[in-house]
């Protein structure tokens, strides 16, 4: 049986399944990261005293990996849209660019966490590392959740856009949601972790 | 194969070139947007202001950011209701969930020390 929805809007809600389903994942994910952002502003307005984040962690690489993922979400989207052009080649070459932006991402957080283990600085240490550790940690499990069904999309499943595009183009703009929504979250945590 | 005759979903049959053209321009706009105001982000954290000071300015060009993602690259600005119901409903849920540490700490409201 097929999957109902997934080219055609259904009447009701005017959207396809795939659409209403990613922005109920999308509420979860939300509560859960709001959740995370709770703790934080209790175990910090409840500290003695708290390091500003630049003592500790470093700036310039976040600002790099802040410009990196902003620029995968302008490949992202620019993905979708050269499906909505009909172009898949372009669409490869972007949504390529996106998953190599997203490693590129993953690779600075690894030096990152590297030189905080080599100074001895664990989520044992203190409450703000623990803290940092935690947020940065579900992030970057998120980036590369959205990479791999990314990847899925650039190989394996974009055999679909032969047989029904609209619903290839349909599964591209979910996953986008998802990685903007990825994005929007390391906008939030990059001045709450590193700047205040 | 199913009808791609329906609104939104079927959007390639519907979307002319030319409107796909000027989403793109759109997006392009957002995108040095966004650049701009990581930089101011990271400029200001140097400006050595007061810490409720350099909250609000960090967390009002987060939202700003934020918002442009969510609005432009998140197709918010012209999406269907059912998504925005469901989003209220999160909103509301979310702010309850960031004002309970508020509402618990100290002599709050639920709890007197």
């Amino acid at each position: 049986m097929d999957i109902p929805y997934t080219v055609e809007a259904r009447r009701d809600t005017g959207l396809t399944n795939g659409k209403i389903g990613i922005w109920l994942f999308l509420a979860s994910e939300v509560m859960l990261f709001g959740a995370l952002f709770a703790s934080y502003i209790l175990i910090r307005t409840g500290a003695h005293s708290w390091p500003k984040g630049d003592t500790i962690l470093n700036v310039p690489m976040a600002t790099f990996n802040t410009i990196v993922l902003i620029t995968s979400s302008i490949t992202m989207v620019m993905a979708w849209a050269s499906l909505m052009r009909r172009r898949f080649g372009t669409f490869r070459i972007y949504m390529g660019a996106t998953i190599l932006l997203g490693f590129v991402f993953l690779v600075v957080k690894y030096f990152e966490y590297s030189a905080k283990f080599h100074h001895g600085l664990y989520p044992s240490s203190n409450n703000f590392l623990a803290l940092y550790f935690t947020l940065t940690g579900l992030h970057m499990l998120h980036v590369a959740g959205g990479m791999a069904v990314n990847a899925y999309l650039w190989g394996a499943g974009s055999k679909l856009w032969k047989t029904n595009p609209v619903w290839f183009t349909n599964r591209v703009e979910n996953s986008g949601l998802f990685w903007h929504f990825v994005d929007l979250v390391w906008i939030f945590l990059f001045p709450t972790l590193y700047l205040l | 194969m199913e009808s791609m005759t329906s609104d939104h979903a079927a959007d390639i049959g519907d979307h002319d070139a030319a409107d796909i053209d000027r989403h793109v321009r759109v997006y392009i706009t957002v995108f040095v947007a966004l650049m701009a105001l990581t930089i101011v982000t990271v400029a200001v954290s140097y400006l050595d202001l007061s810490p409720a000071m350099a909250i609000t300015v960090a967390l009002f060009v987060a939202t700003v950011k934020g918002s442009l993602v969510a609005c432009y690259f998140m197709h918010l600005i012209s999406e269907k209701k059912l998504i925005y119901a469901v989003l209220v409903i999160t909103a509301i849920k979310f702010v309850a969930l960031l004002a309970l540490p508020a509402l618990t700490h100290g002599n709050g409201l639920w709890i007197h020390e």
